[in-house]
């Protein structure tokens, strides 16, 4: 960040910062459009595109019909034409419907085409849970991104990413499938729009010697959480957000779990074929001669989303973290 | 107490009035037809020539598809024998900047617009999935889920509109993909936009096994349109100059901002669905005779030369032009195409991810190793 940057900083809401990249994006290059339920004069249900539509008309910013694989669709005849669509999918569970478009056209075109049509559309997903939403509204679909080649997965979890992730998204000439959690949409920092590091780079977000707490997305803050608390038992963690699932920075995870010899990998997303499963295949395989314990993973059960009076006890939280971190054969 | 003493009964009834009035958006009842009428309504000498060495050259140029399964050099041939009108009037109708969204079962009329047939068959040949750059030739890649190219068709035409370009979309689907929430959701899509869109229905009376009744209840397929709030047309698909009429009459109404329209074009599929489907097993030869008295071929050549457009002499250079087009395609697909499996991993993503340069590195050592064993 430089140091004008930092003088200019204000209170902000990772909801904001979102905007302001949608924002920023549209006026730097008109062939920004975004799309989707509500988002025109509304400004999206979360807000996150409030003024889009007032600022750059409606046929920049679009409430379109409800119908989720048209507004997918669409945007893949937008962007053949040489658009830059930017999708807002309402709510995770509604995303379903546009699977097929994005599996079987968003995810293939490039490579169908041999390059000649990519498609860089960015799907803007409200994603997981914690905000006591009602069955549908908190899933944490990224497992099915994810094993999707030809998608990018981006997940921001501070309000710097948030904007810098979305400016890089909307900029890629790959689509991009990007996790907006929800329950951090309020969050707040000190924040002056800037870019961040790049998609696919992961960054250490505390550092630390006892052991590497994997994560991304919501769960970031829970293991920030969980290392201050760790201070108590005498571990001392590192905190890695991947910020990309997909690409996967492999580099800068076995670097720390190399240095540390032990891991946690801590999502929402439930555990059994989750990305926790594939992310601690990959560290094992690389790194298996510096680990003193067997990776272990944190995971929302393996269960639909529960009711929102229920959903305490499934999210991964400061408790489960440190037990599993208790659970890294310290004791040789 | 009556209902008119209910409280706020007296209260007016809030306005309703209809949105569009439905009536000329209404299809015909019978499907419109141009040739075999025994009338002398005037048609185009120049254009019913081209229809007619399209039909022919798409006639063989079916054949010969259909036979290069045989010979194990396309993988799957879903062929459009008896639906060629469709086809190439929905080439023909199209402008330079035009796009044509095709469904697996129309690369004739992807032909027909230009394209080299090699790269047309490629997909079905399988070297590769699409084999030609979309926006050279402006025809979207051969799509096999089906009706996922219409809201396609939808987006690209919307984005032209925006752009003030003069870009119409004519997107391709047939009977059964009438039934996909997609064709409903780019339908929809397309006249809230008033997209420049042209929706052309081939029904063929099958998806595959399933004859038309089991996928609709709808007067006709065409009759959804006025559902949406787009005129609905219903076209003899075997007439080759009623569609091209009616497509073009499509075309002029999108490109003036008239927005979208639905036309189901009533055809039939002689053959089976593939060269890997038995049609015996759903269906009867006396139908499928009943529709080869009625084959887009023979009913222009007959009206044409009936009415001195069409002499013995053209038809032959006709058949000859198709013969040599024919013989060209077999020794094309008889080249073995030349694969580089490292392709495989070179249009992914724009750049290589570190795992799939890690994958890429090792299938090249298995090649190698490979080679030198
Ligand atoms: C979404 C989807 N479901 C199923 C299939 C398998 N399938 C391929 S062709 C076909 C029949 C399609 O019939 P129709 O739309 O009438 O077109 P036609 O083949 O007759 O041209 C089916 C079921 C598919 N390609 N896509």
């Amino acid at each position: 960040m430089t140091a004008a940057a930092t003088l200019a900083a204000k209170p902000a809401t990772m909801a904001q910062a979102l905007q302001r990249a949608m924002r920023d994006a549209m006026a730097e290059d008109a062939r920004v459009h975004v799309l989707g339920e509500d988002v025109g004069t509304l400004g999206g249900v979360f807000r996150v595109t409030d003024g889009l539509a007032k600022e750059f008309g409606e046929d920049r910013c679009t409430d379109t019909p409800l119908a989720e694989a048209g507004i997918l669709g669409t945007a893949v005849g937008m962007a053949m034409y040489g658009l830059r669509p930017v999708v807002e999918m309402q709510f995770d569970a509604f995303a379903y419907p546009a699977f097929e478009q994005l599996i079987s056209h968003v995810a293939k075109m490039r490579n169908r085409t041999r390059g000649a049509m990519p498609l860089p559309i960015v799907v803007r997903v409200p994603y997981g849970g914690g905000i006591g939403g009602v069955e549908h509204h908190s899933d944490s679909s990224e497992a099915y991104y994810m094993a999707t080649p030809g998608l990018k997965v981006v997940a921001p979890a501070t309000v710097a990413d948030a904007y810098g992730l979305l400016r890089e998204a909307i900029d890629c000439d790959d689509p991009v499938v990007f996790l907006e959690p929800k329950r951090l949409y309020w969050s707040k920092a000190d924040w002056s729009p800037h870019p961040v590091e790049p998609i696919g780079r992961a960054v250490v977000r505390r550092t630390g010697r006892s052991a590497t707490l994997i994560t991304y997305g919501p769960s970031v803050p829970v293991c920030l959480e969980a290392a201050e608390a760790a201070k108590e038992e005498g571990w001392d963690l590192e905190v890695v957000d991947l910020r990309s699932l997909v690409p996967f920075d492999d580099e800068t995870v076995c670097a720390s779990v190399r240095r540390t010899g032990r891991a946690v990998v801590v999502h929402e997303s439930t555990g059994f074929g989750g990305p926790g499963g594939e992310i601690a295949a990959r560290v094992t395989e690389r790194c298996f001669h510096h680990l003193e314990a067997p990776v272990l993973r944190v995971a929302g059960f393996d269960i639909p989303y529960p009711p929102p009076m229920l959903e305490r006890h499934h999210l991964p939280g400061v408790d489960r973290v440190l037990d599993a971190v208790a659970r890294l054969q310290w004791e040789a | 107490m009556t209902v008119q003493e209910l409280p706020g009964a007296a209260a007016a009834y809030p306005a309703f009035t209809l949105r569009t009035d439905p009536a000329p958006l209404l299809p015909d009842t019978e499907p419109y037809r141009v040739l075999g009428l025994g009338t002398d309504s005037p048609l185009d000498p120049a254009l019913m020539r081209r229809l007619y060495e399209g039909l022919v050259r798409g006639r063989r140029y079916n054949a010969q598809a259909t036979a290069l399964t045989k010979q194990g050099r396309l993988a799957v041939y879903p062929s459009s024998t008896g639906q060629e009108a469709c086809e190439i009037a929905a080439a023909l109708v199209l402008q330079e900047q035009d796009w044509l969204f095709p469904s697996y079962r129309d690369t004739l009329a992807a032909v027909a617009r230009g394209l080299d047939p090699v790269e047309a068959l490629t997909l079905l040949r399988g070297d590769w999935h699409t084999g030609y750059d979309p926006r050279e030739h402006r025809i979207a890649p051969l799509c096999t889920p089906l009706a996922t190219q219409l809201p396609h068709a939808v987006g690209l035409a919307h984005a032209a509109r925006l752009a003030g370009d003069d870009v119409v979309a004519l997107a391709m689907v047939g009977d059964g993909g009438t039934s996909e929430g997609d064709f409903h959701e780019a339908l929809n899509f397309a006249a809230v936009w008033q997209a420049p869109v042209v929706f052309l229905v081939q029904n063929n009376g099958f998806a595959i096994s399933v004859p038309l009744a089991k996928q609709t209840a709808a007067p006709s397929l065409a009759h959804k349109a006025v559902g949406y709030g787009m005129p609905g047309r219903l076209v003899d698909g075997n007439d080759a100059a009623a569609v091209h009429e009616v497509l073009g009459e499509a075309m002029r109404l999108a490109r003036s901002g008239g927005g979208p329209t639905l036309v189901e074009a009533v055809t039939y599929r002689m053959e089976a669905h593939t060269n890997a489907d038995d049609a015996t097993r759903y269906r009867g030869d006396a139908e499928v005779e009943a529709w080869r008295a009625h084959d887009p071929v023979d009913l222009l050549e007959r009206e044409l030369t009936g009415r001195g457009l069409l002499d013995e002499e053209t038809i032959r250079t006709v058949r000859e032009g198709a013969e040599t087009m024919a013989a060209d395609l077999r020794a094309r697909m008889n080249a073995d195409p030349v694969l580089d499996p490292m392709e495989l991993f070179a249009h992914v993503y724009a750049e290589q991810t570190s795992q799939l340069r890690e994958q890429a590195a090792m299938l090249r050592d298995e090649l190698e190793a490979g080679a030198g064993r």
